[in-house]
């Protein structure tokens, strides 16, 4: 995949890959054994039919490729980008065994950036309208994906989103420099074209309630989509200083409120020639970490308590973050931020860890080394270790049955809650995963709500553990 | 796009909008919040509802204009559309039948005490307001409070309207005569919150204050408005914005608020520089939603 130069592009927020050309994407797809396994469709979260598009691709059918992925991902232009594809598709690709896997996220981006530019978009026609009102609350990956679903079977689709913009963490966490949100829009803009109905800067739980939806305005189904959106801190002495932030509040400040533009409102702290530490060793960290060095970072610092190995981020991010210059601190975890008279942030008191016994998620856990304590400089720190469940509309829906954590119990084929006519989906059943697990929810919800809304059948199996 | 339908100055650089809003008129209870982006490339600033009329769909907000997005605010005439607006947010205030409540207001807080002093009063309560202001120009509400209150008082720094002297002298002062105050609500600058809490707390009387540290979703998803109550982190957009004003650590507040001071100064001064000229972009923009047309 051609990229910009790392010394040009941790300088700008530009894409930093830059898509395949035709004649790579040929070279590449011809190294597709079309073998009778297909254990990259069975690798697939979703079960994209990858043989038979990339097929199309050899053909030069690169219309028909991208019809072909939307039968089973209808975000194939976001999914191409942030796809762990490594753990997923090509993680279980045949010809991996023998070199590189074959490159199916950048095929699957090469041919939906074509479809995208070509502005021959083959929306599907919508089954003639059959009078029911869908809610959908939250507009991520899972609440467009059931979004365009219902609608193109006929049903009226309202989504309600807390925020001005739509589109969730692909506006408001993943940064322009991985997923221009340009290609959001689009997505959100053929949902409007295809009937859906989008209501921006309503909180379901403050602004109207599930009951509100269900009993006055008319909705047969709701579908609640409301993602895992609240920060963890690391409760350490020194949090408050002026400095530190969720890497919530950081990315949103920068994604969502262009922080970074002079003509755009929204202040962010001033990282230029600054030491910044961010803690954590995730997706949201490495976004979080080459945020700030675009920001002018003098050092941009990852902070991660166990290994490059246990890392959970995409490896490509982790291999972008390090040509770009991030240094990683690796074994290491803050247990106090220190700061001058007035507040301000100044340095991170770390301690070494070392891993001990895998736990039961198979992970090692790490443990704090005794008095090994050390300082690094730090004037910005960005907390980026994981997120847990949105409350606000479970806290006034209480019928609703939620699990440890607060996350929404649903069952995990038919996603439909303890709560008659209200279904849920995406990472407020899961937990944070990732953008692929919350579209194929939105999908399973889609064909759930439509079963009940033309059987009027609830019946809901006893909810059982959440997919993911 | 939500509508203005009226828009007056209350006081120098304090202005109350109509707006209308019928989803959040309905929902809205009294100590509820609102955050508004006044342009498309506006930040997100929160503002108390200070009133709610459910059947005509509209809320009001008194607005100070204190910084660049507030002073754009104050720029808009009725006719006008705020691009968003989102709420109600944050829990509405404590209202049960305590007693005596003294409501204190300073300054523009007054008009996020209003609403909850007149709950209050429905509620059963025996209501004192006691306001604050620099001079009598700076006072806003005095009527619409002295309706609901069963005693009102202004104190004024100059001494020029009313007594002279600070809120919490008045507070002291009833507390001398042996007045039973069961609840002290205090809203208004950090420095005078923070001194009535510490008038109350030796006489133990429940005091609550409503904090307004920065914040940006008011969700409860960035966490930039965390405050420091009894020693946790508690987010004011939605375990607030009202707090036990004896557990509050206002110099962590003091302290965060000041996390953009710099920025926004300038910001403000460059804006103020650019309003000077006609023609300026941002307010241009606002010019053209702003139709010269009346509600
Ligand atoms: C910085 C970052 C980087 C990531 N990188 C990757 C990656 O590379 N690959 C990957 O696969 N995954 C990644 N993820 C995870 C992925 O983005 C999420 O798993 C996915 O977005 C979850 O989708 P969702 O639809 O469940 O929820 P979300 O995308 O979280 O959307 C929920 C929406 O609901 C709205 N909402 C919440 N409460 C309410 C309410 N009460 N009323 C109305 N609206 C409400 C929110 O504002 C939001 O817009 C990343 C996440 C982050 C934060
Ligand atoms: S304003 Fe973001 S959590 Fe409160």
């Amino acid at each position: 995949m051609p990229e910009q130069p790392a010394e040009v592009r941790r300088a700008n927020f530009a894409e930093v890959n830059l898509g395949l050309e035709v004649q790579a994407a040929q070279v590449e797809a011809q190294r597709c054994l079309s073998c009778a396994s297909s254990n990259c469709t069975k690798g697939c979260p979703v079960g994209v039919k990858v043989r038979e598009f990339v097929e199309l691709v050899l053909a030069g059918e690169y219309l028909a490729a991208a019809r072909k992925i939307r039968e089973d991902n209808v975000l194939p232009a976001i999914t191409g980008r942030v796809c762990p594809q490594e753990d997923q598709c090509e993680g279980v690709c045949v010809i991996a065994k023998r070199g590189a896997p074959l490159a199916i996220g950048y095929l699957e981006r090469f041919v939906a950036d074509w479809e995208r530019q070509s502005g021959q978009l083959g929306l599907p026609p919508n089954a003639p309208p059959t009078g029911k009102k869908v809610a959908v609350v939250g507009s991520g990956p899972a609440g467009l994906t059931c979004a365009g679903d219902l609608v193109q079977r006929g049903h009226h689709v309202t989504v309600f989103e807390a925020l001005h913009e739509l589109g969730g963490v692909l506006v408001y966490g993943i940064p322009e420099f991985r997923l221009p949100k340009e290609i959001v829009r689009q997505e959100v803009d053929n949902l409007a074209k295809m009937g859906v109905e989008f209501v921006t800067n309503v909180v379901v739980g403050k602004t109207v309630t599930v009951d509100g939806l269900l009993n006055e305005e008319g909705y047969s189904a709701v579908f609640i989509a409301t993602g895992a959106g609240l920060p963890q801190f690391l409760n350490v002495p020194g949090e408050h200083l002026n400095g530190v932030y969720s890497a919530n509040e950081f990315l949103t400040r920068v994604n969502l409120l262009k922080a970074f533009a002079d003509d755009y409102d929204q202040p962010v702290f001033d990282c230029r020639d600054k030491e910044v530490a961010v803690v954590g060793g995730g997706n949201v960290a490495m976004d979080a970490v080459r945020t700030a060095l675009r920001l002018g970072a003098r050092k941009a610092r990852l902070i991660y308590r166990r290994t490059e190995a246990e890392m959970p981020a995409r490896k490509e991010e982790v291999k972008h973050a390090k040509e770009e210059g991030v240094e990683f601190l690796v074994l290491a975890n803050p247990v106090a931020f220190l700061g001058d008279e007035k507040g301000w942030l100044k340095k991170a008191r770390c301690i070494r860890m070392e891993l001990g016994e895998p736990d039961a998620s198979g992970r090692r856990s790490p443990k704090p080394m005794a008095g090994s304590e050390f300082e690094v400089d730090a004037e910005m720190a960005v907390i980026a270790v994981g997120t847990t469940a949105n409350p606000l509309v479970q806290a006034t829906t209480p019928d609703l049955k939620t699990r440890r954590g607060g996350y929404i119990e649903a069952n995990a084929d038919t996603m439909r809650t303890s709560k008659t006519g209200v279904f849920a989906g995406g990472d407020i059943v899961t937990g944070a995963a990732t953008v692929i697990l919350a579209m194929g929810a939105g999908r399973k919800a889609a064909a759930s709500i439509h079963e009940y809304l033309r059987s009027g059948q609830w019946a809901p199996p006893p909810p059982t553990n959440p997919t993911g | 796009m939500f509508r203005i339908l009226q828009a007056q100055f209350l006081a120098p650089d304090v202005k109350r909008f109509t707006i209308e809003a019928p989803r959040i008129a309905k929902a809205r209870l009294p100590g509820q919040f609102i955050i508004v982006r006044v342009h498309d490339r506006g930040e997100r600033v929160p503002l108390t509802i200070a009133a709610a009329d459910p059947a005509k769909g509209t809320i009001d907000i008194i607005v100070q204009g204190i910084g660049k997005t507030t002073r754009l605010l104050n720029s808009m005439e009725a006719g006008a559309q705020i691009p968003d607006v989102v709420g109600p947010l944050g829990k509405p205030s404590e209202i049960r039948q305590f007693g005596t409540v003294v409501v204190i207001g300073g300054g523009v807080g007054t008009a996020i005490a209003y609403p909850t002093a007149v709950a209050m009063k429905q509620a059963g309560n025996r209501v004192v307001s006691i306001l604050g202001a620099r001079t009598k120009a700076l006072l806003i509400l005095e009527q619409e409070l002295a309706q609901t209150s069963d005693q009102l008082f202004v104190m004024t720094d100059d001494g020029g309207y009313g007594e002279k002297g600070l809120v919490t002298d008045k507070l002291r002062q009833l507390v001398a005569e042996g007045r039973s105050i069961d609840l002290v609500l205090a809203i208004g600058p950090i420095p005078m919150m923070k001194a009535v809490a510490e008038a109350t707390r030796p006489l133990k009387i429940p005091t609550v204050v409503s904090l307004n540290p920065i914040m940006v979703d008011g969700t409860g998803m960035c966490g930039g408005c965390r405050v420091l109550v009894d020693g946790k982190s508690q987010f004011a957009c939605v375990d607030g914005p009202e707090f036990d004003a004896h557990q509050v650590d206002f110099a962590v507040l003091t302290q965060r608020n000041a996390m953009y001071r710099q920025v926004e100064k300038e910001e403000l001064e460059e804006f103020e520089a650019m309003r000077k000229k006609p023609g300026s972009p941002d307010f241009c923009r606002l010019g053209m939603q702003n139709p010269q047309a009346g509600p």
